[in-house]
């Protein structure tokens, strides 16, 4: 006879995440292996990956919390503390920086008056530079949230940066 | 979305189908895609390792490994399942040709992928996609699931008994992760650091299984290879170079953007006529042609075929074949900085010599860039740079080290005048007294 398991109720995920996740931790030949996309989709539902999140994933994967914790430090995109709405990512790596991605970043710290690593107030955008996203060859370019935003100017970014804004505002 | 260029000197092949809406599997069939899987089911494994030897293809990450001899290093029997690991992990700066294969022709990998499946006898595969890629993830999965209703993925392919699954993982955010040791710990959902080596992953790799591990340019490649043959592909390129790169050129060019070019292809033609020169009247300054980790080539040094083994000579390496082009108003004390600080962000920490290494010379050319210099510290950051070299588990150390040999040797002068140009604390002492520097 099986020992009777009462399994938690899902209160973190919301239902289409879970049934999600339900199937992703047998897509691999170790559970273990769905480890960081659960964090990083379940990041983007909730907005960082917090305690409950870490308590509700090791419980998924049946690793203790401490392992979860292990593996969110390594990586860049992981954090345990929500960011803004929108999330500025300016690349100021070798090819961008030619092409004024420094500039840029100074840019958008004047923009929306807060410095790298920061939130505003109204917790629409935080801003941080980046390192090389992958868009070399389109210089200067700017991730927001998964967006890529390529070959900017400073007027083109004021408009990226407006268009966010509106969305926030739901107009 | 990012913009395609196009120049009458490229040979297009493996971005033949790029922007003509191949995603789509229908377009894709169309324009030929899936005829080389059933050519190989059709022909067997021994076919197709042997058309990949023919085809002098060189792995495409930057080690330049021959691929077909990689695949045939796979043991044929195998008490545990085999794995095909693609490394889309694209992360070395100056690289975005990964980013455009994944855009525009997605079945190419998923077809490379399978075809490497049973050239090795393997029946999985993961395509790893680095997580700042989500869009591009999207567009795998939905050619995945496009690829498994038409039956090309899934049981009895074609009716010959062929099995195949795969999927795509994400990362989040990790340059170590592109090692293939650490791509294998992170697709296994741990800490991306490296193992020790050997055993190699082709006998002891992804769940302690024989594993393939090839960049995604590399895979991608397959395809064509099989339906012209390799002994056509081989013959685009140069010697023991075959075929075709993806070349991404960035920084000071006037039409920067990824050309498909042959193998070989001259440098100095690459920046002044595929790409334009550069831009505003500027002169040439230096070339770094592989990647942030290759050694940077001066202006005078770049009449040079760009191939693994001529690059070799020229005391750089192709690596991912990232062309970053500088002109004469760059500092190369700040791009040096620049590019320390981007390796000391991304060493793991595991081995001693890159993660202090890096944050010593990272520390040593932050305080050379405010103006507290000394000539001593330019040799003992070349020093400290040479002890890096060979002494780490993965090849991040040597990717942190090169570069920066390369600043101070080439542009040792501009590090002295920078020390001159800036007087700012003239009694500044060494950070630090290395023994025998």
């Amino acid at each position: 006879m099986s020992p009777e398991i009462n399994p938690v109720p899902n209160t973190v995920f919301s239902p289409e995440l879970a049934a999600r996740f339900d199937k992703l931790v047998t897509l691999y030949p170790a559970r273990r292996s769905a480890l960081i996309p659960m964090l990083l989709y379940a990041q983007d539902e909730v907005g960082a990956v917090t305690d409950p999140v870490i308590a509700e994933i090791a419980e998924r994967i049946g690793i203790t919390e401490l392992d979860v914790r292990n593996v969110i430090s390594y990586y860049s995109l992981l954090h345990t503390k929500p960011h803004g709405k929108f999330h500025v990512q300016v690349c100021t790596n070798i090819s961008c920086m030619l092409r004024g991605g420094n500039e840029m970043l100074a840019h958008c710290k004047e923009r929306l008056g807060i410095d790298n690593k920061q939130t505003t107030p109204d917790g629409v955008f935080s801003l941080e530079e980046v390192e090389c996203i992958g868009a070399c060859c389109w210089a200067p370019a700017v991730q927001v949230n998964y967006d890529f935003h390529d070959n900017l100017t400073n007027e083109k970014m004021d408009a990226v940066l407006e268009s966010y804004r509106q969305k926030a505002s739901g107009r | 979305m990012p913009e395609l260029v196009s120049h009458p000197e490229e040979v297009k092949v493996i971005s033949r189908r790029w922007g003509q809406g191949a995603a789509d599997i229908d377009k894709y069939i169309e324009m030929g895609g899936y005829a080389s899987l059933r050519k190989a089911v059709e022909n067997g494994p021994e076919w197709v390792i042997n058309e990949m030897k023919a085809s002098g293809l060189r792995g495409r990450g930057g080690a330049g490994f021959p691929t077909g001899m990689k695949w045939s290093f796979v043991p044929k029997q195998s008490a545990k399942p085999k794995y095909v690991l693609v490394n889309g992990d694209e992360s070395e700066p100056g690289t975005c040709k990964d980013h455009l294969i994944f855009l525009h022709d997605p079945h190419s990998v998923i077809e490379g992928t399978m075809i490497a499946g049973l050239a090795i006898g393997a029946k999985a595969g993961f395509i790893y996609l680095r997580g700042e890629y989500r869009y591009l993830i999207e567009i795998m999965e939905r050619a995945l699931a496009q690829a498994y209703e038409r039956g090309i993925l899934g049981k009895n392919i074609f009716g010959k008994g062929f099995d195949f699954d795969a999927i795509s993982h994400t990362g989040a955010g990790a340059y170590e992760v592109g090692e293939e040791s650490a791509l294998m710990e992170s697709l296994e959902g741990k800490r991306g650091i490296p193992r020790i080596k050997p055993p190699f992953p082709a006998v002891v790799g992804l769940y302690g299984g024989p594993t393939v591990i090839n960049n995604a340019e590399t895979i991608a490649s397959v395809p064509f290879i099989l339906e012209m043959g390799g002994a056509a592909y081989a013959k685009i390129g140069t010697e023991r170079n075959g075929g075709t790169r993806l070349f991404g050129i960035s920084g000071h060019v006037n039409r920067p953007g990824v050309y498909e070019l042959p193998m070989g292809y001259n440098l100095k033609k690459m920046i002044y006529e595929v790409a334009g020169g550069i831009p505003n009247g500027k002169a040439l300054k230096a070339v770094v042609p592989g990647g942030a980790s290759c050694p940077i080539l001066r202006a005078d040094e770049i009449d040079v075929g760009m191939d693994f083994d001529q690059m070799g000579k020229a005391g750089t390496m192709l690596g991912s074949a990232g062309v970053v082009v500088l002109d004469e108003t760059v500092s190369i004390v700040e791009f040096a900085l620049r590019t320390i600080k981007f390796y000391q962000h991304e060493s793991c920490g595991w081995c001693i010599p890159c993660r202090e290494g890096t944050d010593w010379l990272k520390k040593t050319m932050t305080r050379f860039y405010e103006g507290y210099g000394t000539v001593k510290d330019i040799d003992n950051m070349q020093y400290l740079a040479e002890n890096m070299l060979g002494r780490t588990f993965c090849p991040l150390g040597d990717a942190a080290a090169m570069p920066m040999i390369g600043f101070y040797k080439k542009f040792r002068g501009e590090f002295e005048d920078y020390i001159k140009s800036n007087p700012a604390a003239p009694e500044t002492q060494a950070l630090v007294e290395l023994v025998g520097a």
